[in-house]
């Protein structure tokens, strides 16, 4: 057996009051695809910041091949053939391709030229091993996410790569995306080359790696082979206790319709689309990013305004103008990005709770801060919000008691209509199934639930019904009981199927 | 044509149109308004026109590379100062009083150097400390013109030495001094930003810190470069237009870091960083000369020329807000 490639032995690193990795050892073969999971906070950012050079462990040692290596910054991680594809992609927008690609490397003629003719036959000739459809002129900003990621991985191709690491490259790709992504990895693994591939989707790890090293508060809970195991198991290494995977199928009797939408259109984005939600229902939206899903719930909200078609609410039609509008209505939306646009990051629990009524609860020109306690404890106890009090900042929350507060602060405004926009995008597994039984709790509670969101196993476990769309329209729609994976794949791929309203 | 192609293409020559626009409307408009015969668009005037535009232009070119960069220096009208006090001072220090005339490259060179080293100083600041460029310079601004006024309190800082106004009234090829040196700074700083790899960092850096990080830029000593190159050109500037002048008041250079920054805003650099010409600078830079000269030929007084460029600095970036909004698909605000 050949030597591993890449080998970290007892890696320690602490941070001021917290010991952020304790004792990580494990190695990656040459072609061989070894998975790193954990929760978030595992420690797999510190581990890749300590291999990227970034940061400098405390003690252990990283050794590549059978050489002991010491990563004194980026640049000579990557001359030592370490290569990292970046969850967030790291590429210039403005910049050209071959610039992105060669990235702080430009090649140079006298008095710092850059040498562009160079550049350009360098880079075309890596983009032409990737057989991409783009060219190496082409502004980086002007390309697909899934094409700004071949970016990502080209730069990697263009030092003599000994292990590419991939943090969470799948993110933003759509399926057929990630078959030519895992192409280019098995490519890659022919050529000896060892992978880290760190992802929180199960369905890719099994279908991928060889190994899975599994992390929990930074510290290595082992390395299992991936034919040897399965996901109930690496779950458990990765939270410590069991975890209930099972499809939802908790039935109860579905109230009147809430919300109809007939026709609405809104320019080039979504075309005609028709569907309606009953209380105590539960409508997954299913489709590729770039669908139309997003900005449909946009329209809902009164963030955009619809180009055609009608919106009914209880059998009545409305026009919705703007977000208050939308509230008063009864209709609120978890956005997909919780962070930048759910939540006021630097204010408190309580604060984040009650924005968007403060204005109602006035005591005289004051805020009244009793009343905002009381809701804020209402709804910390009903959805099991985590945190030491009100007064924690929401930065300081785990995803999921993000994600909690987010929701607290819109069924304390009363709606009848929820809609989740990927209700758990970056949620470690465990909150995941607890925000997953909390939609369905709601939904029993007699709100109308729009679940958006992209991933497969998510809808399949949420929904009554599912709303598959492709390129702005509605494909097809299904019930829990006849959809199936494959039905669902070949209608947002737009093949097959006509439109159902 | 490509989608979008009429916006981009209109977003590269607006500033160009903007200018021949000010051209026509100031010579329809001295026709009739302006108390002197000479046509606005009178070849002398153009060429004074130049001459005129090079303290704000030179550093103005300075200013393109550190927004490109991502950040902003608002220091650059108190280093002007101080480096002209250098200039002026040093030139009468009895330790070179034996030079003759070659105190001038003396005094030339220490002007610079000082520039150079306050630019770096602002730099150093902003690499070490990690603290916003805005917050820096402005600290920056206020400490060196303290400097300013400790060395002479309120009093004018003069010195005439008539070798050097010769050479700095001199034309050649019909364009002043002063033009050439800032023909050749804005040639310098776009073979700079356009041709050379840390030119191209710098767009990299300013559109992405992150990215830059990743692919092993050192980003804290490139921006010090750039800092300092501003810094010299802050002072280079100051060494074309007070050896003309010769004399040196306090509170010389006050609000140049704003009239520069509209400049190159103007010129489409963002302000975000990440984008922007220095063509389109060179461009700002004359757009904003030919409103302040055609306003003054109109008859208009100064104030009336601030309230009127601080109202077209607002509708060209609304403009040009528009031309980005792809469509329909922005979010109401």
């Amino acid at each position: 057996m050949s030597d591993p490639v890449l080998r970290l032995e007892n890696i320690v690193k602490t941070f001021p009051g917290v010991r952020a990795l304790d004792g990580v050892s494990f190695s990656v073969m040459p072609g061989e695809v070894h998975a790193l999971m954990g929760e978030n906070g595992a420690g797999k950012s510190t581990l890749m910041k300590v291999l990227g050079g970034i940061h400098q462990p405390d003690s252990g040692h990283i050794y590549m091949g059978n050489h002991k290596a010491v990563m004194a910054g980026p640049l000579e991680a990557k001359a030592k053939g370490i290569v990292f594809i970046h969850q967030e992609l790291s590429l210039a927008e403005e910049l050209s391709v071959a610039e992105n690609i060669y990235l702080g490397e430009l090649p140079r003629k006298s008095f710092g030229r850059v040498d562009w003719p160079r550049l350009a036959a360098n880079a075309n000739a890596i983009l032409k091993k990737l057989n991409v459809g783009f060219d190496a002129k082409a502004r980086v900003g002007d390309l697909s996410i899934a094409n700004q990621q071949m970016v990502e991985i080209a730069r990697a191709l263009t030092v003599d790569a000994k292990a590419v690491i991939f943090d969470e490259p799948t993110a933003s790709l759509t399926d057929a995306e990630k078959v030519v992504l895992f192409d280019v990895i098995a490519d890659l693994q022919r050529e000896g080359v060892g992978i880290i591939y760190i992802s929180h989707r199960m369905e890719e790890i099994f279908k991928i790696t060889d190994r899975i090293t599994v992390l929990r508060d930074g510290q290595y809970q082992g390395t299992v082979e991936t034919a040897n195991t399965n996901e109930e198991a690496v779950t458990q290494m990765m939270i410590g206790r069991k975890l209930d995977l099972s499809r939802n199928a908790a039935h109860h009797e579905l109230g009147d319709v809430a919300l109809e939408v007939r026709g609405l259109s809104c320019g080039k984005l979504f075309h005609d689309v028709s569907f309606e939600v009953r209380r105590g229902e539960v409508l997954g939206f299913y489709g590729l990013v770039g669908a139309g899903r997003t900005e449909i719930a946009e329209t809902l909200f009164g963030l955009r305004d619809p180009s055609a078609g009608q919106i009914l609410l209880d059998g009545r039609e409305v026009r919705i103008t703007s977000p208050v509008e939308a509230i008063n209505m009864g209709i609120s939306l978890v956005p997909e990005d919780r962070k930048g646009q759910g939540l006021v990051l630097g204010m408190n629990c309580r604060d984040n709770m009650t924005l968007p009524q403060v204005d109602d609860l006035k005591a005289g020109p004051f805020v009244a801060e009793g009343a905002e306690i009381a809701i804020f404890d209402q709804y910390r106890d009903r959805l099991d919000i985590r945190t030491p009090g009100w007064r924690q900042q929401v930065g300081n929350l785990s995803g999921g008691n993000q994600q909690k507060i987010v929701i607290g602060k819109w069924l304390s405004m009363h709606p009848n209509v929820l809609i989740v926009d990927e209700p758990t995008r970056g949620i470690d597994v465990g909150s995941k199934s607890e925000i997953h039984k909390l939609l369905r709790e709601l939904a029993a509670q007699g709100y109308a639930v729009i679940v958006i969101s992209s991933e497969m196993p998510e809808v399949l476990h949420v929904s009554d019904r599912i709303a598959a769309m492709y390129s702005g329209r509605i494909m097809r729609s299904f019930t829990a009981e006849e959809v199936t994976e494959d039905s669902l794949i070949q209608a947002i791929s737009g093949l097959g199927g006509e439109q159902v309203a | 044509m490509q989608p979008g192609a009429l916006s981009k293409a209109l977003k590269n020559g607006a500033i160009w149109g903007f200018i021949v626009l000010e051209l026509i409307f100031f010579s329809v408009a001295g026709e009739f308004l302006s108390l002197s015969d000479k046509a606005f668009m009178d070849f002398e005037n153009m060429l004074l026109l130049l001459k005129q535009s090079a303290p704000i232009g030179i550093i103005a070119m300075g200013m393109t590379i550190v927004m490109v960069n991502g950040n902003i220096d608002l220091s650059v009208g108190a280093t002007f100062a101080i480096a002209a006090i250098v200039l002026l001072d040093s030139m009468t220090w009895p330790i070179f009083a034996g030079l003759g005339d070659w105190v001038i490259p003396v005094a030339w060179l220490l002007a610079l150097t000082v520039g150079t080293l306050l630019g770096a100083l602002n730099g150093l600041i902003v690499w070490k400390t990690g603290v916003d460029a805005f917050i820096v310079t402005l600290g920056s601004m206020l400490g060196y013109r303290g400097i300013v006024f400790m060395f002479n309190g309120e009093n004018p800082t003069s010195h005439l030495n008539w070798t050097l106004v010769d050479f700095a009234e001199a034309q050649f090829l019909g364009l002043h001094t002063a033009t050439w040196f800032l023909l050749a700074v804005t040639l310098a700083i776009w073979f700079l930003m356009a041709r050379t790899v840390h030119g191209r960092n710098a767009y990299a850096i300013g559109d992405n810190r992150d990215a830059a990080v990743n692919a092993g830029i050192r980003v804290g000593p490139h921006m010090m470069v750039n800092f300092a190159i501003i810094g010299f050109l802050a002072a280079l500037s100051a060494v074309v237009f007070y050896s003309e002048s010769g004399s040196v008041n306090p509170n010389d250079g006050q609000l140049y870091e704003l009239w520069v920054i509209t400049a190159v805003v103007l010129g489409g650099t963002k302000i975000t960083g990440g984008a922007g010409s220095v063509i389109g600078t060179f461009g700002g830079v004359i757009a904003i000369q030919l409103l302040r000269k055609g306003l003054g030929h109109i008859g208009a007084d100064t104030s009336t020329v601030n309230l009127v460029i601080g109202l077209i600095l607002i509708a060209v970036l609304f403009l040009d807000r528009q031309l980005n909004v792809k469509g329909k698909e922005e979010l109401k605000v």
